[in-house]
């Protein structure tokens, strides 16, 4: 690992100057993705900014929503009383994510700023423009199994690779963050980017900003199932995952929400798939329907060419676990 | 709770309270005075020359000491003598030499090595180091060079070699049977990933006298090989091993780094130590070599075979020629009259393979048990009655005996447990909502193999007893094993018994692997043991007159001391040594394989039975129940053996569903490199075991009876899982690993 400077602040004003100062500053929280990312030289910050004494570890209700500081654990979200009862999305989401172990590290922030898992933005000895801009995309004629089949360009085919990040759109949430310039709200939908020809930026976030919390607005959905599909049953990133989300009236939906993870470069909203359930019956055909829609547009890259099966199929599985039908 | 593990199992893991409580103390821990570090830099090309290295920067960085590259390294003795590396691999060619020129032989291998005062020092500076090539085309895709395969140089220069072409009766006499098939078959190369890194602490105590603590699955093998590597005698390489986290397969070779920290601990005078790191692990310590088989299968209307033709070929290095029998199982497991079988290898620009667990078998059933499955369906026969009717009472492939075969008992063992009467002959019958269900078998079979060993007992004045062995223990509980044999032929109750191993300078004992260290090292300590009862009886005959006239057949060893049968004379061995004025009993004893073993044909045997769900709508795969049996000889210990079977289910699970080591051959690298993204199975992968024995003895293998169970532990294993996938989807997966993808 290459040295680096490490200053530890306790207020978030301190944080946020400290970061200022130095131009190839980062944050760490949990550590769990960027150290990593460190000693393989991927990542190469000059300071390290421990957020970690921070209050911004409270989780509380909020308007009937929910307010999450930046720095609680992605155990700790998973297991609280009032998510996983009011927002089981989010709860059955972190859960598949990662291990137990990891999710005692890690933070709904850094988990928020996870980098892709493309093997080779992790090889420094390939091309890659996400991590050195202008050498090109090595997945995209290569080992892609893992990567995005929606809004993908020739300079970057990757996808994030959270499952917070799907449950946490599909339940509309929003991104409170602060900076020298003052606050700020990001909605989840915005927060992430598409690759573009700037691939290197994974958010829109600015290089000084800091995460302070999430917010989720109340949530009207009866009927919930977070459905992951691996290489293996568990600790592995999804190939396709959905968070399907449904306020049902008898057998009417009422409200739809749907999010796609593993298939782009920032959690997938499905939201015209979810329009054409509202006011439908569930049933296997609505759901199909919708699938078809939310495939409009998927383009496969060779490894990755299942997932346009898969990710449909998917849609319609998780739709139908959460209407139990 | 598994039938096995007996609640009165009365010997625990000896070793066991160290290894939960971190006192086991492996290769990386040894602490030396002075030690200093070392870190490896690989290269980045497949293929090529080292144009220029640049190791200014890391030269420079703090804590540097050295930067050691084919520019600088001394040369060991060895390789300057005839130019080329002289330890012979079994399997012919050459090992890599480290730092020997500019040339690059497969993309990961060691160019150069930073030496500096801490881990992490080194660490850095070793990234500092930047190679510049000149590079040349590399080959290394197995699939798109199936033509290119060779004969082992072994098989061209004896036909009798089990690498060499085979054909009993007509060649492709399938051809000529009523129902046949042809298929293709492969896997990925399989990484191995035990626990423990690959490290080694180097220590030249002197000029020519050399201590490692390594990671190895045999000390004095390693010994002998650094021996002729540095040209020194093999009594001035001592070599330390009493703990290894796992090993497999892995450590049965001499690697590339262990010559580099010798070659850095003789340059700067000082001990050194190199761990790899995970990373690492995927590209220099041998690997399953991915494979490409071909099955034509052919049998009669009634489920008789008649004819077998199978086809082989495995990656190997461009410098050194691994092999590995994988057509075993072909030739001698089913009665066809006519078998042909043809092994290649293909070398490439890759690192060398390495015999990974069930080592060519497992390879090698995944195909023939998958071909069986698929004919059973076609002839609309049981599978496992295919099997029975096929069936042989003697070694077709050498016209020989059986040294025992309890194979159908087995059949009958895992066929209860699983219910396998219940299991619909129709594929894609039995669902549960969108999971389909299904049920496999195949079988799996290893050589009982034996080698000569030495072993070193001291029975102390107190009554206690040790015993010393080179051999080491990757994992299986060899020690345990050991005290078990000990406790029972010589009657000191287990807690006063030592077994010591893993260190070069005890008596001679080979390589822990092939599935034959109980056999052989055990044999041993009951050769030892049958000895010491001799000397304690004459003691007794001598100093106790109730004894004076007493044979070993009128005496029974138990408690710790000696009783008359029938009588009540009795002693503790302490004792009768105290009477005697006996000092401490030292001796060695060796025990060796007979000429009566020869005759016969002498192989373990395990069924696996699995139960799968396999997710109509998403792929995914589910092995929900799995029952494994062995006839593998005597059980010394039904709670480690039975370790054993869970551990080689568990990795032919990884092997069937979710390792693969993928490489992208635009330049000649592994992708999956690090364990998030090369999947080892987890819990959740992985159903209650159950295993069962039928703990039969062999006594032509050897005196205890036993015939190994590493190995079959995971043979069979792959093609099981493939088969009840097939029986629950009607789909057919020949390339491993079978992920969701392929069953959408
Ligand atoms: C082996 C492995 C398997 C995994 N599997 C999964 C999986 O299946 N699913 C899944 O979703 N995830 C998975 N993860 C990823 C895991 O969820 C992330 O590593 C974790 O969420 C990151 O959180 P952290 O607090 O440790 O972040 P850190 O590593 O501390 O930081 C990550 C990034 O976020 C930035 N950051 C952190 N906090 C803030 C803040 N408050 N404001 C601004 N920037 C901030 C940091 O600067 C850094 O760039 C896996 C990780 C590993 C190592
Ligand atoms: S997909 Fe993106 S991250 Fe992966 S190699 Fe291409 S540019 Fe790099």
């Amino acid at each position: 690992m290459k040295q680096f400077q490490y200053i530890r602040s306790v207020s978030q004003k301190a944080a946020i100057s400290a970061i200022t100062q130095e131009p190839k500053a980062k944050f760490v929280a949990g550590g769990t993705n960027l150290l990593d990312l460190m000693k393989r030289h991927v990542m190469t910050p000059e300071r390290l900014v421990d957020i970690n004494k921070l209050p911004l570890r409270d989780i509380k209700e909020e308007n009937k929503g929910l307010h999450i500081g930046a720095l609680a654990l992605n155990s700790t979200v998973a297991e609280h009383a009032t998510i996983v009862k009011k927002f089981p999305l989010l709860a059955e989401a972190l859960n598949a994510g990662a291990s137990a172990q990891l999710r005692n590290m890690a933070t709904v922030g850094g988990n928020l700023m996870q980098r892709t898992r493309c093997p080779y933005f992790y090889d420094t000895t390939t091309p890659c423009n996400k991590r050195e801009p202008g050498t090109g995309c090595s997945a995209l004629n290569g080992f892609n199994r893992m990567h995005a089949i929606f809004g993908a360009t020739p300079h970057c085919i990757a996808v994030n690779p959270s499952d917070m990040n799907v449950a946490l759109i599909a339940l509309d949430a929003s991104v409170q963050v602060s900076g020298p310039k003052g606050d700020r709200i990001i909605k989840m939908q915005d927060f992430h980017r598409l690759p573009g020809d700037q691939p290197e930026k994974d958010t829109i976030l600015d290089k000084n900003e800091l995460i302070t919390a999430v917010t989720i607005p109340a949530s009207t959905l009866t009927h919930n199932h977070y459905l992951k599909v691996r290489d293996r049953n568990s600790y592995a990133f999804a190939l396709v995952s959905v968070a399907a989300g449904l306020n049902l009236d008898g057998k009417t939906i009422k409200v739809a929400r749907l999010a796609m993870g593993g298939v782009a470069h920032k959690p997938w909203r499905l939201t015209a798939a979810e329009q054409s359930l509202q006011g439908k019956q569930v049933s296997i055909e609505a759901f199909q329907q919708a699938a078809d829609i939310a495939m409009q547009g998927a383009k496969g890259y060779g490894h990755n060419d299942f997932k346009l099966k898969l990710a449909p199929n998917t849609i319609v599985e998780a739709l139908k676990i959460a209407s139990r039908i | 709770m598994n039938t096995f593990f007996k609640a009165d199992e009365p010997l625990q893991r000896v070793d066991g309270k160290m290894k939960v409580t971190g006192a086991a103390k492996y290769a990386a821990e040894y602490v030396l005075p002075d030690c200093r570090y070392a870190v490896l830099v690989t290269s980045s090309i497949a293929k090529g020359r080292i144009k220029s290295l640049d190791t200014k920067a890391a030269s420079n960085a703090p804590g540097v000491i050295a930067v050691i590259s084919y520019l600088n390294a001394i040369r060991p003795p060895g390789y300057a003598a005839d130019n080329e590396h002289p330890t012979e691999p079994a399997t012919g060619g050459q090992p890599h030499r480290v730092f020997y020129d500019n040339k690059v032989y497969f993309n990961g291998q060691p160019i150069a090595m930073v030496v500096a005062d801490t881990f992490e020092r080194a660490t850095y500076a070793a990234h500092l180091v930047k190679a510049q090539y000149i590079v040349e085309e590399h080959l290394t895709d197995l699939n798109k060079n199936l033509d290119k395969g060779v004969l082992p140089a072994s098989a061209k220069k004896n036909p009798k070699s089990p690498l060499a072409d085979y054909d009993r009766g007509v060649v492709d006499g399938y051809k000529t049977a009523p129902v046949k098939l042809e298929m293709e078959y492969e896997h990925p190369a399989e990484m191995h990933n035990p626990m423990e890194l690959q490290a080694i602490v180097a220590h030249w105590e002197t000029d020519d006298k050399l201590t490692l603590y390594d990671k190895v699955q045999g000390t004095q093998p390693t010994q002998q090989n650094f021996a002729k590597e540095w040209k020194l005698p093999p009594e001035n390489v001592k070599v330390i091993a009493p703990f290894v986290g796992g090993a497999f397969g892995n450590a049965l070779h001499n690697w590339p780094h262990e010559t580099a920290a010798i070659i850095a601990a003789k340059m700067i005078k000082k001990p050194v130590k190199l761990m790899l790191t995970r990373e690492q692990m995927f590209f220099m310590v041998g690997y399953r070599p991915g494979t490409f088989q071909r099955i034509g299968i052919g049998a009669n209307r009634d489920g008789k075979l008649v004819g077998i033709s199978h086809f082989s070929i495995g990656q190997t290095s461009s410098y050194e020629e691994f092999t590995e029998s994988v057509l075993q199982q072909t030739r001698m497991m089913y009665t066809a009259p006519n078998v042909s079988t043809r092994y290649r290898i293909l070398p490439m620009d890759v690192s060398t393979p390495i015999w990974m667990r069930g080592p060519g078998e497992a390879t090698g059933a995944f195909a023939l048990e998958s071909a069986l499955d698929e004919i059973a369906y076609e002839l609309n026969i049981d599978p496992l009655e295919l099997r029975i009717i096929n069936h042989t009472d003697q070694d077709p492939e050498r016209n020989m005996p059986w040294s025992t075969k309890y194979l159908k008992e087995c059949f009958k063992l895992g066929a209860e447990a699983i219910g396998w009467n219940k299991r619909p002959l129709k594929a894609g019958t039995l669902s549960d909502g969108p999971w389909k269900i299904g049920y496999g078998m195949a079988v799996g079979t290893f050589g009982a193999n034996r080698r000569s060993a030495k072993v070193r007992a001291k029975l102390f004045a107190n009554g206690s007893l040790l015993l010393q062995s080179a051999v080491t223990d990757i994992g299986p509980g060899t020690g345990t094993a050991m005290v078990g044999i000990a406790t029972d032929a010589i009657g000191i109750p287990a807690d006063q018994i030592t077994f010591q191993l893993g260190n070069s300078e005890f008596p001679v004992a080979g390589n822990q692997g092939g599935s034959s260290t109980v056999n052989s090292v055990g044999s041993a300590v009951l050769a030892v043991c049958d000895v010491l009862k001799q000397k304690l009886l004459e003691m007794a005959n001598q100093n106790m007159p109730e004894f004076k006239s007493a044979t070993l057949e009128q005496v029974t060893f138990s408690n710790g001391g000696l009783q008359l049968k029938g009588g009540s004379a009795k002693t503790t061995i302490g004792d009768l040594m105290k009477k005697s004025g006996s000092a401490d009993l030292d001796l060695i004893e060796e025990a060796k394989p007979g000429p009566e073993a020869a005759k016969y044909s002498k192989y373990s045997y395990s069924v696996h039975f699995v139960e799968v769900r396999v997710h109509s709508i998403t792929g995914r795969i589910q092995v929900t129940k799995a029952v494994t049996c062995a006839d593998a000889g005597k059980i010394i210990n039904m709670k480690t053996a039975g370790n054993q079977m869970i551990g080689g289910v568990t990795g032919g699970i990884g092997m069937a569903l979710t390792e693969d080591a993928v490489m992208d051959h635009r330049f000649g690298r592994y992708m999956t490199k690090d364990l998030a993204d090369y999947h080892v199975p987890v819990h959740a992968d992985v159903p209650h075991i159950e295993v069962r024995f039928v703990d039969k003895p062999d006594y032509i293998v050897d005196p205890m009876g036993t015939k190994g169970i590493g190995e079959i532990a995971i043979i069979g294993v792959a093609p099981a899982i493939a088969n009840a996938i097939f029986n629950a989807t009607g789909k057919r997966i020949r390339q491993l690993p079978i992920t969701p993808d392929k069953l959408i």
